[in-house]
């Protein structure tokens, strides 16, 4: 299990599982996401209203809300 | 660490899995973990069955009883499991390759008897593992590392095969439709009876780069683009479906399950 997660107010990523498919930021519908040096990276946090829709199609795991489900 | 569905139904020792970037089999995987935890099930009665192939794999991240099988033979492993011990909840993963072409007959048999097994079928049109053979589902003159000039072969239909051969529930979403897809195979799981899910995948590695389909996003757009839900397809025109393909609910209805007349045999023997 990786160390490497981002943790932020609304997601948390993970760099280490990421494969930089693209498809979180060509479906967020806030443009909220981005890909940088071939991984997943937060432009704009604050545009997320916390929908999910790059959680249900990462294919790797690697990005997720951190709504009260997801809370250790 | 992990998000809380994955932390809880996935081996998380073995991730990242081995994937390609992109392919779609991680999304219907973990579709399947959430219908199962929306379906509220003992855990402990739940046994998940795969064949071989990229699809079949999944089974070794599923944090639940599996059994990774041989190719094609996933429905047989979950028949046996389902007749010895009926109270179990059996669900198979399988590929286009695994379940219709040299798993074909255990296909339609199992649809035949209605036995309480829900099979998600994984179709990305295409064998992957073995390097992008075609397969029963790849479209008509689509390319395949076996058909280099387009294949000839008319591709099948995997639900309407499955409601002609008796199967109780059947159904399709894509991985792009991936909440329908949850609620899909959560109502195959309740259904008594066999239930097939056909989850339309991407393969970007082969089917996709040798039918320059372009990444795993485009093949995703295609999806959404293409896919017509039943109820919104029956309201339209058939030339307005042209090029186009349907998702959603195509067969629910209830007949005898298969381990419940077995029991009645054996009931009945035993007054004798
Ligand atoms: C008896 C047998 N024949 C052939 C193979 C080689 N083989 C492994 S996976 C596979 C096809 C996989 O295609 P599919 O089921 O569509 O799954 P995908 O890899 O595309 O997810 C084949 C032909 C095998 N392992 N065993
Ligand atoms: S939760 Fe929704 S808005 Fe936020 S990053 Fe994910 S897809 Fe975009
Ligand atoms: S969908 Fe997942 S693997 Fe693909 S770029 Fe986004 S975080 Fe990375
Ligand atoms: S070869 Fe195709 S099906 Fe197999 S992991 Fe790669 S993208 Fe997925």
């Amino acid at each position: 299990m990786s160390n490497k997660e981002e943790v932020t107010e609304k997601l948390v990523i993970n760099k280490e599982w990421c494969k930089g498919c693209g498809i979180c930021v060509s479906f967020c519908p806030k443009n909220v996401l981005t890909l940088k040096d071939g991984k997943v990276d937060i432009a704009d946090i604050e545009k997320c209203i916390e929908c999910g829709q790059c959680e249900l199609r990462c294919p790797d795991y690697a990005i997720y809300l951190r709504g009260k489900k997801n809370e250790k | 660490m992990p998000s809380a569905i994955v932390n809880e139904y996935f081996r998380t020792k073995k991730l990242p899995q081995i994937w390609c970037p992109g392919c779609g089999h991680g999304i219907i995987t973990r579709a399947i973990t959430v219908a199962l935890d929306k379906s509220n099930l003992n855990r402990d009665k739940i046994c998940i069955v795969s064949g071989i192939g990229c699809s079949s794999r999944a089974t070794g991240y599923l944090d639940f009883d599996t059994l990774h099988t041989t190719h094609g033979r996933a429905i047989a492993f979950a028949t046996g499991i389902k007749l010895a011990k009926p109270e179990l909840t059996v669900i198979v993963i399988t590929g286009d390759g695994d379940c219709t072409a040299i798993g074909g007959n255990h296909l339609i048999h199992a649809c035949r008897r209605n036995i309480d097994i829900t099979a998600i079928v994984f179709n990305n049109n295409i064998y992957g593992m073995t390097g992008g053979q075609y397969s029963p589902t790849t479209p008509k003159y689509d390319k395949g590392t076996t058909a280099p000039y387009g294949n000839i072969d008319k591709s099948f239909d995997i639900p309407g095969l499955a409601a002609a051969a008796g199967a109780t529930y059947v159904a399709r979403a894509t991985a792009y439709h991936a909440n329908l897809l949850i609620s899909l195979i959560q109502k195959g799981i309740n259904n008594k009876g066999f239930s097939l899910i056909e989850a339309i995948s991407d393969c970007p590695t082969y089917y996709g780069r040798k039918n320059k389909k372009g990444d795993a996003v485009d093949m995703l757009e295609w999806q959404k683009k293409y896919a017509i839900n039943v109820t919104a397809a029956s309201k339209m025109p058939p030339e307005s479906l042209k090029g186009k393909f349907i998702i959603g609910e195509f067969k629910n209805t209830t007949e005898p399950e298969y381990t419940d007349e077995y029991q009645k045999i054996i009931d009945n023997i035993g007054k004798e």
